[in-house]
Formats: C-alpha cells, structure tokens, sequence
C-alpha cells in the first residue's frame, strides 16, 4: 500500500455529517472513508459506495459447501467403504440433507465473515491507521485524500465551513498491515541500527 | 394524497366472472359427482378449497397480531390491507364451518373415515381415538376456533377504525399500542392453539385417521402463512400500482420479499422434517401417509410440489433486485399461493378421491374462492381511511429503509 496524505475533519451530529459528505463530494474532493461509531442508515448510498457482493461471494461458499457434503457423502457410501445400513440404500439423499445443509451453513458463514474481515481489512494481528481515536467512541470522522491537485489549505477552510470540527492534515498508511494495536510498530530500520550500536 | 379507495368498475367484474366460473363449477360438480363413492370428489374440493382460502385470509390477522407483538413499525403504511384482508374471515369461516357439518352430518365417510360408528367399533385405532375423534368434538372445536378467529378478527379491525377518530398525542399514542399487544396476545395464543396444533388435525389429517404426524400442524400453517404474505403482498402492489399508498416503496416490498423467501423456507424445513423421519423410521404405520404420494400415482405432484414451494423460491427470491422489484414479486406471490394451492390439494386428494386426474373442478372452486375474496377485499378496503394516521409508527414506517 502507499502512505497518503490526509485531511480529516470530526462530526459530532449525523444532521451535519450527511450534507456535508453531498457538499465534499459535489466539491469534487476525495472521500477516503467516513468512520462512524455505529452503523448509519444510507451513509452508503450518500457517500455513493457500489453494492457489496458480499452475498454473491455467501452463494459461492454455500454451493461450495453443498457440494463437498454430496461428494464427500456419497464417495465414502458408495465407492470407499460402502456399509449397509439398516438395508438402506447407499445413496440415501433424505439422511444426506441435514448433512448437506450445515456444511452448506457453515462454508457461507465462515466465509463470509473471513470475507467481510478481509473488505473491512479487520484481522488479528493487522493493523490500519486510526484518524481519530473517538471515532470508535462518539464521533463521525471523514477522511479525504489529498491528490496532487488538492489545495489542503482550501479543503481545510471548506471543511470548517461545512461544519467539521477539529481539522488536521495526516501523513498515514492508507492500507493494513502486520501489527498489533497494544504494541508499537517497530521498524526494521531501527532494529538494524540498535544490533549495529 | 388518494386516500380512500374506490372500487374500480374493471375489478369489480373480474371478481363477479371469477366467481361465476366458481359457481358454475360447482353446479357442474354437483352433477358430475353424485352417488356413494362419486360424491366424495365433490366434497373433497370444498373441503380443500374453503380450508386453504380460510387460512390464508386468516393468516393477515396473524400477520397484524405478529407485527404489532412483535413492535414492528415497517408495516403501518399498508397495515389496512392485512386489515381489509383479514376482514374476509366471518365470510369464508362461515363457508367453512357450513361445509364441514354437511360432510359430518351426511356422513361422508370416504372424506372422514372416523364417521361411520361401524368402522370405528371395528377398528382398534379408530376406537381409541374415538374421545377426541367424534363428530361433538368435531363439531366443537371448529365452531369454537372459527368463532374466536371471527371474534378477534372482527375486534382488531374495529379498534383501527376507531383509533382513526383519536388525536396524535404521545398518551393516545401509548393507548394504541398498548390495547392493540393485548388483543393481538390473545389472538396470538387462539391461533397457536388452533391452526399450530389442533385444527389441521381434525379438519385435514384426520382424512388419514389412521395416520399421525406431529409435524402436520406446523407444516399446514407454514403452508397457509406464507401463502397469506404472498396475498398481502399482491394487494399491496395492486393498490400501489392504482396510485394508492403512496408511503409504500420498494423498501417495504422488499421486506415482503424477505419474509416470502424465508417462510417458503421455513415450509421446506418442515416438509423435510416430516418427510424424513417417516422415511428412516420405515414403519407401516407412518408410510402409508407416503405410499400413495411417493411411490403411487401422486409421485409427479409430490415433487413438482418442492420444486414450486421450494426450488423456485429459493432461487429467484435470492437476488435483492427481485424482492425490490414490484412485477416480479406479482409474479413470484402468484407462484407461491399456487404452488401452495397445489399442496392443499396433494393433502386431500391421496386419502379422499384416490387417484390423480386433472382438478378442473378443484382450479374452478378455487378461482371461485379467489373472486371472493377478492370482492370482500376489495368492498372493506374502501371501509376506512388506507392509512391509520393516528398510529404512533406511521413515521417509522414512512422513512423505512431495510
């Protein structure tokens, strides 16, 4: 990924957040992200973010799972280690059914939420940078990228007059990235230089 | 802002053809089947027919007693048509409870074995479930549960109408909501009793009196409960389409939409919980209910029955764009009441009537009912206002978003 630069303005009302996200964006500035403490109805459609295709990814896992628990079923049953059970028949699909179905259930659930953690970039032991510590707490915090034909002394004086609170301009890494919130990162350039001293 | 619906002359019609090709059908089965064994088709229809429109109008009262338990705010901007639906119920339970004591009381014994005091004497199963098998009890339960449905029914549709009169205040508001959860509790508690448990059994499972299945009920209400949303949701889009409910959009149908795909599912569930555990058991007892359906002359019905139920559904439901979609779910609800219809009509044919034919007396009797209830709809929707403007959800319901 690549360190961006970043001006970020806080919110403290979803009255003020939503025009002032449709004023940046008809301003033709670059919405990085909006991070909010909860989730907030239409956010997504105001800041003019696609349809996810999560679900479409769910379906796959799901006939993914389908699929195994068939397979997987009915080569033991029938060409590993065929049983007779009860004089059923081998292929006996209404025993197979519950089977099927929570495999079916469990490949979509875990793989929609490992898929949901990889778009969110949520990990354990991934690191993203935080623009404001209280956007987890109580406030909205809108970062937007500075492109080389962005004016940050403007977009600044624009933010303030469409109600943002404390502005500032950062320098972060815009992706994820091995870390851990509860330790600082430690670079390789400095362990390099503390084994050469 | 069209407020108050007026019957358009085209609907009218439509529901007086209908219910003409309903009639004739009826003379002509009258005619068609007649003496000891050819009757039992006649009544079979009816029987058929009238319970599976009666649940389905009774499931908006369900509807409106679950959402208001259930504090849900979504559906007040078409709460006047599970209203108006619902107001269908004294008409089609009095059809009903008319055609069940003719059947009982003519003895109809190829419909209800249980009737004939001979077999009974005869049969030890038949005789030690004769306490609760009898025509009294019979009598009893249905002129009770239909009574309590008309009761309640009649009394939440009432209470709506009135709270039309009240103001918008924060102490009226509580009022509302605070009488509408304690009828809907105690419609909810009849209709759990009732249609979850014990009338499917007297009025559709005991055609097989000698068969049982504990999962009969639920599988019925299933059945019936999301044939019910799909009605809803077609008189929604109706209403919708002539420029009526304007607070309805594409977020409500969309949760319709939901709720269509997840109790189709939700029937699947219990059709396979039924059908599975008689399957491994394998007792003779328990197959016989199967036998005719899964390896006789019903085999076809059987499986087109999941397919439509089922498979189709599931499948075109899915998508959001579907559900958001107003022909589409025209399309889908269609689908689903009659795939529904079809599988009323794989209960009672196999126990009755025996063998599979074409059931244009049955298709006409149901296009009857369907006249029906469509005049009696649409004859309560233009009763009261389409918009309960005093319910203190109406604001959750106009700024919906799913």
């Amino acid at each position: 990924m690549a360190v961006k630069n970043f001006v970020v303005a806080s919110f403290d009302d979803e009255a003020v957040l939503f025009p002032a996200v449709k004023k940046v964006r008809t301003a033709g500035y670059k919405i990085h992200d909006v991070y909010t403490p909860f989730p907030v109805h239409g956010l997504d459609h105001a800041l003019g973010l696609r349809e996810t295709s999560l679900h479409t990814a769910g379906f796959i896992y799901g006939i993914t799972g389908t699929t195994t628990a068939l397979s997987c079923m009915s080569w033991v049953f029938n060409s590993d280690w065929p049983l007779n059970i009860g004089g059923k028949p081998h292929f006996p699909l209404p025993a197979f059914i519950p089977i099927t179905f929570e495999l079916t259930v469990l490949f979509s659930a875990v793989g929609m939420v490992l898929t949901f953690c990889y778009l969110c970039q949520l990990m354990p032991f991934v690191k993203k940078h935080i623009f404001h510590p209280r956007q987890t707490d109580d406030l909205f915090v809108m970062a937007i990228e500075v492109t080389p034909k962005t004016n940050a002394e403007e977009l600044k004086a624009f933010l303030a007059s469409v109600g943002g609170q404390q502005i500032n301009e950062q320098k972060a890494e815009a992706g994820w990235w091995y870390g851990r919130y509860d330790r600082e990162d430690r670079l390789f350039e400095q362990k390099a230089g503390t084994v050469n001293a | 802002m069209k407020d108050q619906f007026v019957v358009p002359a085209r609907l009218k019609r439509t529901s007086f053809v209908l219910m003409g090709i309903g009639l004739l059908t009826l003379l002509i089965g009258l005619f068609a089947f007649h003496g000891e064994h050819g009757s039992t088709r006649f009544w079979a229809g009816l029987l058929q027919n009238s319970t599976f429109f009666l649940l389905i109008v009774l499931a908006s009262t369900f509807f409106i007693g679950a959402t208001t338990l259930a504090h849900g705010g979504w559906q007040i901007g078409f709460r006047r048509v599970p209203e108006a639906i619902s107001m269908a119920v004294p008409y089609l339970g009095a059809v009903l409870f008319v055609i069940l004591m003719l059947i009982v009381f003519l003895e109809k014994e190829h419909i209800y074995h249980w009737i004939n005091a001979h077999h009974v004497a005869e049969d030890p199963i038949l005789s030690w479930k004769s306490a609760f098998l009898n025509k009294g009890m019979f009598t009893g339960f249905a002129a009770v549960t239909i009574g309590a449905w008309i009761l309640f029914t009649i009394k939440l549709r009432r209470m709506s109408i009135e709270e039309d009169g009240w103001d918008l205040s924060p102490a009226t508001g509580r009022r509302i909501i605070w009488r509408n959860t304690v009828m809907c509790g105690g419609f909810i508690v009849i209709y759990a009793l009732s249609v979850g448990s014990t009338t499917p059994w007297l009025w559709l499972m005991s055609i097989d009196a000698h068969w049982y299945s504990t999962m009969y009920s639920w599988y019925t209400f299933a059945s019936t409960w999301v044939s019910g949303l799909a009605l809803i949701t077609l008189f929604v889009v109706y209403l919708k389409r002539n420029g009526y409910l304007p607070m309805v959009n594409e977020e409500h149908l969309h949760d319709l939409g939901k709720f269509c795909f997840a109790f189709s599912i939700f029937w699947t569930y219990l059709w396979f919980s039924q059908y599975m555990l008689i399957w491994y058991a394998n007792m003779p007892e328990e197959i016989v209910y199967f036998k005719p359906r899964v390896w006789g002359e019903w085999r076809p019905i059987f499986f087109l029955n999941l397919l439509i139920n089922f498979i189709t559904p599931l499948l075109y439901l899915m998508k959001r764009d579907t559900k958001r979609n107003y022909s589409s779910m025209v399309f889908i609800s269609i689908v689903i009441i009659a795939g529904h219809w079809m599988d009323f009509w794989q209960m009672v044919g196999p126990g009755t009537y025996k063998e599979l034919v074409f059931p244009w007396y049955e298709l006409g009797l149901g296009v009857g009912f369907v006249g029906l209830i469509i005049l009696l709809v649409a004859n309560q929707l233009t009763k009261a206002a389409l918009v309960p403007k005093n319910h203190p959800y109406l604001k959750e319901s106009i700024v919906h978003h799913t």
